[in-house]
């Protein structure tokens, strides 16, 4: 019977990685240097750009981040979940503005498909090309089968895509599009043309998001019709993970930053920790954190080594992340007091990052209804 | 289970077979009469003879104490307890009724007590055949557990004890008490002092117990009075004033964050035919498929599945904490997570309660007595019993300062 190791797959090389990417991201990503990267301009009708520092991203790229759990016949390193959640981890902390975490994604929905295709693809992927999912419709469906792009006849692609992740960050697109039986995968080049790509206004300022437009656009099939559907499914618990990861991380951040705080800000004699009223719901964020983290590593190291349990422990992870993830922010702004509401503070930062991240893929009371129905079978 | 063996050291491997094969042989079968929820509210003289029959077998067995060296009655093993635990919780074995005594007299005993008082106490307090009890709060010293007015006063060889302790478990049975008391009304916290006390020789002779109820109605803890009575100083723990430091060793095991392992056995069903237990969501979902909620089953309820649901997560969430706990790359700071557990586990526990309070719906109006009451009315039990333990041990209202202040380093509240 397979089972889990007690430190739930963090060999000496996972710690080594997380040890590595939480220096480089103290060095280089300080939350100084991202809100003028993202938050120079505050007014309300600004332009809509991508911003995000594309030569760190090349450091990145050399350190060889993105191709951590790409397989080695591929190209890659190799490595476990753990690894990308790991990675995923300081990620949230530094509220980093990358494609990273949608080349993950991406990479476990290939991984699944199986195909000559998608290992070619993977291998784009080590070779340092970016990518990210185009699965959600309109509606925001985060079901496997639902999607509204349409396989054409010749095997091109003609539809819309929504709710893109990093979607000006990435040069490729994997898209779910539904063939004569069922949904399949297309890896879509982002100059191709018949592809529009209009980027959507969004709340959070560390990330971009767009709903992307085909017309009669080159594919190459990953996973023919039936089985795209099944790879995505395949590939949720680690997707799932890797968001509940960002949002530890952010999470993390955000705990330590409002307890220095409420250690230095000074009311009635006191600083403001002194206080229950503010000692208490912090305490109580890091229980939800360290919650989400072990549900999260453990989710993790099930999808590394026992897949069935996988599903059932990432969609606990997802939830117990995205509870705390609106936990966490909304309790730093409320503890910053005046300056928390403000622009110039930079809690509104992760507070917007939280915000996106504990809707993806699924909020909390989803993960808990598709709980419910797989442990206590569906209701009446 | 099987994830629970990986890496075992050849030691634990070995220790954990025998324990198996041990626990095959003699396990004590079910018990001629009824037992309490736990060992904290044991009155029946039968139930408590049977489980100290039970735990001295363990001992004799190897699988009580397995970490304490031999001298002092333990197995002379090192990290075998955790593994005895597993086995006998795996075995479903009955409670051990010695709890105060393994869970906070005994790692008090072999870190401040003088070596021939350890070996003198320890064996005895591992078989189980003497019953420890705590005396640590009084009527003005609860949270404010630095309050205490109990008094003992040096006399020659002796000290002479005189005061009033309150919400003693198990005193009405115990052989000894641990003891937090005064010994200079001049400092705070400088002027307490930590004894071994055996009260119930002294029984009518300066020891005074009496049952306090409980708001279940059952009793289970008790008053303790001294009067005048009188101790040797060779029980006294470490120096006179260093009672608080003493103290400080009692609490974090009793918190779950000493470095030694408490023994543990479980996970035998109280009640078989009811299926409570604390902790146990399964018992909970075969409620909710049971109890009537409107015209359907409270199971198909949406908002008490989310609960349920809920409950479940954080369950999960206390399991992998603990996991993680045993990964020291993996956090942050080596105390933000042993520093949880009281406080997470008895609220996990009120909430599951709870939460199959509300399942029950109007049937959860019957309580024990009741021939109607679903399963056998322990869910209003364990309900209101669960406010014992996110009182006792520093209420969580003050597990929550200690967390904030000790991990978090925010300024100490007053």
């Amino acid at each position: 019977m397979a089972v889990e190791p007690k430190n739930f797959g963090f060999g000496e090389d996972e710690t080594m990685l997380r040890d590595s990417a939480r220096k480089f991201m103290s060095d280089h990503c300080s939350t100084d240097k991202l809100h003028s990267l993202v938050a120079s301009d505050y007014q309300i009708d600004r332009d809509n750009l991508c911003l995000w520092d594309q030569s760190l991203w090349q450091q990145i790229v050399e350190l060889g981040w993105p191709a951590v759990c790409v397989p080695e016949a591929n190209g890659g390193i190799g490595m476990p979940l753990v690894a990308a959640v790991a990675l995923a981890e300081e990620i949230g902390k530094a509220g980093f503005p990358s494609p990273l975490l949608s080349i993950f994604n991406s990479t476990f929905v290939l991984r699944a498909c199986d195909s000559a295709a998608a290992h070619q693809a993977l291998a784009s992927i080590a070779g340092g090309k970016t990518m990210t999912l185009a699965i959600t419709n309109a509606a925001g469906s985060w079901h496997s089968d639902h999607t509204d792009v349409e396989v054409n006849k010749d095997g091109s692609l003609t539809g819309n895509a929504y709710f893109v992740q990093d979607a000006r960050k990435c040069e490729q697109f994997l898209v779910s599009a539904r063939g004569d039986k069922g949904v399949g995968l297309y890896l879509v080049d982002a100059s191709a043309s018949g592809l529009t790509l209009i980027p959507d206004s969004i709340v959070d300022l560390t990330r971009d998001q767009a709903h992307l437009s085909f017309s009669d656009v080159a594919a190459v099939e990953m996973a023919s019709p039936g089985k795209g559907s099944d790879a995505i499914a395949n590939a949720i618990p680690a997707i799932l993970c890797i968001v509940s990861a960002d949002m530890v991380g952010a999470g993390e951040w955000l705990l330590q930053t409002t307890v220095e705080y409420a250690k230095t800000r000074i009311q009635f004699d006191h600083p403001l920790g002194f206080f229950q009223a503010v000692k208490h719901p912090l305490v109580n964020v890091m229980l939800q954190i360290d919650n989400a983290k072990s549900l999260t590593y453990h989710a993790a190291s099930a999808f590394d080594h026992v897949p069935e349990n996988a599903e059932r422990s990432a969609r606990m992870a997802k939830s117990e992340a995205s509870d705390m993830a609106v936990f966490s922010s909304s309790r730093a702004v409320q503890f910053h007091g005046g300056i928390g509401f403000t622009w110039e503070c930079y809690v509104h930062l992760f507070f917007k990052r939280q915000m996106h991240n504990q809707v993806m893929y699924g909020d909390a009371k989803y993960q808990r209804t598709h709980l419910a129905n797989s442990i206590m079978g569906p209701a009446d | 289970m099987a994830a629970a063996d990986r890496k075992d050291t050849t030691e634990q491997a070995e220790f954990r077979k025998q324990c198996q094969k041990w626990l095959k042989a003699n396990h004590p079968g079910r018990p001629p009469v009824q037992l309490p929820q736990g060992a904290l509210e044991l009155s029946d003289p039968a139930a408590l003879q049977w489980l100290q029959q039970w735990q001295k077998s363990a001992y004799d067995g190897g699988l009580i104490g397995c970490d304490y060296p031999l001298d002092v009655g333990g197995g002379g093993k090192e990290n075998c307890q955790g593994i005895a635990n597993q086995e006998m919780q795996k075995a479903k074995t009955p409670y051990l009724p010695n709890i105060i005594g393994m869970g906070m007299a005994a790692p008090t005993i072999f870190f401040h007590c003088q070596d021939e008082v350890k070996a003198e106490l320890l064996p005895k307090l591992l078989s189980g055949e003497e019953i420890w009890c705590q005396g640590f709060s009084e009527p003005g010293a609860g949270s404010d557990l630095a309050n205490q007015q109990t008094f003992a006063e040096k006399d020659g060889d002796n000290w002479v004890i005189n005061g009033h302790k309150v919400w003693t478990s198990l005193a009405h049975f115990a052989d000894w008490m641990i003891l937090l008391c005064r010994t200079d009304k001049s400092d705070k916290y400088n002027g307490l002092s930590y004894f071994a006390v055996p009260i119930k020789a002294a029984l009518g002779k300066g020891v005074t117990v009496q049952p306090l109820i409980k708001m279940t109605g059952q009793t289970g803890f008790n008053e303790v009075l001294f009067d005048n009575l009188v101790i040797s100083d060779r029980y006294r723990m470490d120096d006179v004033g260093a009672g608080w430091k003493v103290a400080m060793t009692t609490l974090a095991h009793e918190r779950g964050a000493g470095p030694l392992v408490t023994p543990a056995s479980g996970g035998m069903a109280i009640e078989e035919e009811s299926g409570v237990s604390a902790g146990n969501i399964g018992s909970l979902i075969s409620l909710a498929k049971q109890q009537h909620r409107g015209s359907g089953r409270a199971a198909d309820d949406a908002s008490l599945r989310d609960e349920i649901m809920k409950l479940m997560i954080r369950q999960e969430a206390l399991r992998q904490n603990s996991r993680r706990a045993g990964v020291p790359e993996l956090t942050d700071h080596p105390m933000r997570i042993p520093l949880q557990g009281k406080l997470v586990g008895t609220e996990l526990n009120q909430d599951i309660a709870e939460t199959a309070y509300r399942i029950e719906g109007a049937a959860s109006t019957l309580y024990v007595n009741d021939p109607n009451a679903p399963a056998a009315g322990q869910w209003p039990l364990a309900y209101m019993n669960s406010f014992g333990v996110t009182i006792a041990a520093g209420a969580n209202e003050i597990q929550r300062n200690i967390l904030g202040e000790r991990v978090l380093g925010l300024a100490k509240s007053k």
